[in-house]
């Protein structure tokens, strides 16, 4: 374990994979030269070359689907899409070649491709640059999508994700990557289990990505006020951890989701749906959402956090279940 | 059109040509029968027929080495069989059987066979192209003398892949050959109705591509451009391109009631037919004559039949085995 930033924990990961395996490359805008438009990259050219350091054209939907040639003609490649708001012109390759080849091959191909992008709001950036739509991918059957939240799973799931066989997309929520702490001790993860970041019996917050940390202070506030809560961070949207969601909810009761994606057809509905399918007896209330207002993101600081979730916006939803 | 000697016809340039000929009726005939039964309701879905364009799959196709990779469209019965993917796996596939080159998972718009290195049929158009890109970028970066041939239709001119895929694989000196085949026709959609520039390859040079119109009815012109091409990418000196003109004489697919264009067009694309434009220099040439003919057609019919026969008794892919191939295992 060493103490560092989320961002070096992107990028030692991806030194260490670059290290161990001569079938792993990084290509995207500004990887190379520049370092990484969140400096994510950042020394990376110098150590292992424009070879396998590849700056792209801005050219989201080829340099995708170049990720996936690549990868089935036997290459690991990891691709960085700056931020998910450009992934959109990349939702062809993503969506209708990625997701679908080893399908529709009947098993003779796969994608064994990693896309990694920055998500969410929060810096003032406005309506273009400050989506959340990682919900929308986890939609889709034969992908994999993946939220690290924590410094240690920012390496453990990058780690994880170049196991995977198949298309993996990680979302970095953008305002995380200066958060320091310990990186992972070194035991592979697996993709597909929520983590528990704090035990409770009075309620289950679900969260994920850029909204841990504001979860967790919620936590806090509420044990203050004598509210014990749970904290699950759900790490992998597909695969959804649902045994250890419906197993808080079974101790607990009641359940509050919280993420920064609009609230209508967003990933805390689908979440909310497993509880009412699996943990319905043991609801002693209903089950509330936290999301973002169903606005474009404003530009101004005061209204673009009045349309992301709180930490007082949480307690308080959470203090209208009781 | 003239017999083009390498050196692997040299010697048996009439026994190269009959290979030609036959492969073209071959995918002329299984098309037809295709259509066939579709109208029997024994193929579903969509079918979108290669007839009149044979030249181009056929040609292409001789240029390719084993160790080569194709990607193709959702029009790809033709560059199936070229490719060498057994009629009888691909019209099993049509009927949606396990027994189909992909277990009844694509159907006629989605072949596959790794053992050919054929990585399918995209049915997003242009959407192929930057898998092709990536397919040259693996081999270039481990080192494979390979060549990744990518077919595609003047329609995904249009399409920003299209630009962003020649640009990529310009500039970054990728092994890919682009094989346009312009037939004139993105569904009911003239070119002229669809591109300030109908000349195709122009755009492409516009990227630093070597790039040249072909006849794509001229069996023999194809063949002859392509192993150019090939050469040329093969050495490592970046991509080309080349622009087949051809025609296709059904349907854009089996629903296309055929509103955008005359009768009399396409009759005179018919006159130009490459199975008939072949057939007679091969006459002029000595090579063939009736009888000839009759052994090729019927040699053909045989593999329809065959081909027909495997997707009857195919079996069909279990239900409970609806999930599988979403996911692979992770390796551990």
């Amino acid at each position: 374990m060493a103490k560092m930033t989320y961002r070096e924990a992107v990028r030692s990961a991806m030194r260490d994979a670059l290290r161990a395996d001569p079938r792993v490359f990084l290509m995207g805008e500004d990887v190379g030269k520049y370092g990484g438009a969140f400096g994510v990259s950042h020394g990376l050219l110098e150590e292992f070359g424009p070879t396998r350091i590849r700056d792209t054209p801005l050219s989201e939907s080829t340099f995708v689907g170049a990720g996936i040639g690549a990868a089935l003609g036997g290459m690991r490649p990891i691709v960085e899409v700056m931020t998910i708001n450009f992934s959109l012109l990349a939702l062809d390759q993503i969506v209708n070649n990625a997701a679908t080849l080893r399908h529709m091959s009947g098993g003779q191909f796969g994608v064994p491709l990693l896309v990694r992008m920055a998500t969410g709001g929060g810096r003032q950036l406005a309506a273009q640059h400050s989506h959340s739509l990682e919900g929308w991918y986890a939609h889709i059957p034969g992908i994999k999508v993946v939220t690290p939240a924590t410094v240690a799973d920012a390496r453990g799931l990058l780690l994880a994700a170049l196991k995977e066989p198949d298309p993996v997309l990680m979302f970095e929520h953008a305002t995380l990557y200066p958060l320091e702490g310990e990186s992972e001790d070194g035991t592979p993860m697996e993709i597909g289990r929520a983590a528990l970041r704090r035990r409770g019996k009075d309620v289950s917050l679900i969260a994920y990505g850029g909204a841990l940390g504001k979860t967790e202070r919620a936590a806090a506030q509420l044990a203050e006020l004598g509210v014990d809560a749970e904290v699950i961070d759900l790490r992998s949207l597909r695969p959804l951890d649902t045994e250890m969601i419906l197993a808080s909810v079974a101790r607990t009761h009641r359940a509050v989701i919280v993420e920064e994606a609009w609230k209508t057809g967003g990933f805390a509905a689908e979440v909310s749906a497993c509880i009412m399918e699996g943990a319905f007896d043991a609801l002693d209330a209903p089950v509330a959402r936290v999301c973002g207002a169903e606005v474009p993101m404003p530009y101004a600081q005061a209204l673009e956090q009045a349309a992301l979730p709180q930490p007082e916006t949480i307690v308080k939803a959470v203090q209208g279940l009781f | 059109m003239s017999i083009h000697k390498t050196a692997a016809t040299a010697g048996n340039e009439r026994e190269h040509a009959l290979a030609l000929l036959r492969q073209m009726l071959l995918i002329r005939r299984f098309e037809e029968k295709a259509a066939e039964l579709y109208s029997a309701g024994k193929i579903r879905g969509f079918l979108h027929l290669y007839i009149g364009e044979e030249a181009i799959a056929v040609g292409a196709m001789q240029a390719l080495a084993v160790e080569d990779a194709v990607v193709a469209t959702y029009r790809e019965h033709g560059q199936a069989l070229a490719r060498g993917v057994p009629a009888g796996k691909i019209m099993s596939e049509m009927y949606g059987k396990a027994n189909g080159c992909s277990r009844g998972r694509g159907g006629s718009m989605h072949m596959f066979d790794a053992g050919r290195r054929f990585y399918g049929g995209y049915a997003i158009v242009a959407g192929g192209l930057p898998v092709a890109v990536g397919l040259a970028l693996a081999d270039k970066m481990q080192e494979r003398p390979a060549v990744t041939a990518c077919f595609f239709g003047e329609g995904a001119v249009a399409e920003g892949e299209f630009h962003e895929s020649l640009n990529l694989a310009a500039l970054w000196r990728l092994p890919v050959l682009f094989l346009c085949e312009n037939n004139l026709y993105a569904m009911g959609t003239a070119l002229a109705r669809s591109e300030s520039q109908t000349d195709i390859h122009l755009k492409a040079q516009n990227y630093n591509i070597p790039a040249e119109a072909v006849d794509g009815m001229d069996v023999l012109a194809v063949e002859s451009a392509t192993q150019r091409a090939v050469a040329q990418v093969r050495r490592g000196d970046g991509p080309y391109f080349l622009e087949l003109r051809t025609y296709r004489y059904r349907a854009h697919s089996m629903s296309d009631p055929e509103l955008y264009r005359s009768k009399e067009e396409v009759a005179q694309w018919r006159g130009r037919d490459p199975i008939s434009l072949f057939d007679a220099y091969l006459r002029t040439q000595g090579m063939l004559d009736d009888a000839e003919l009759q052994t090729l057609e019927t040699g053909v019919a045989n593999d329809i039949d065959w081909a027909v026969a495997e997707a009857e008794k195919g079996g069909c892919e279990p239900v409970s085995d609806l999930a599988r191939d979403v996911y692979g295992s992770v390796a551990t």
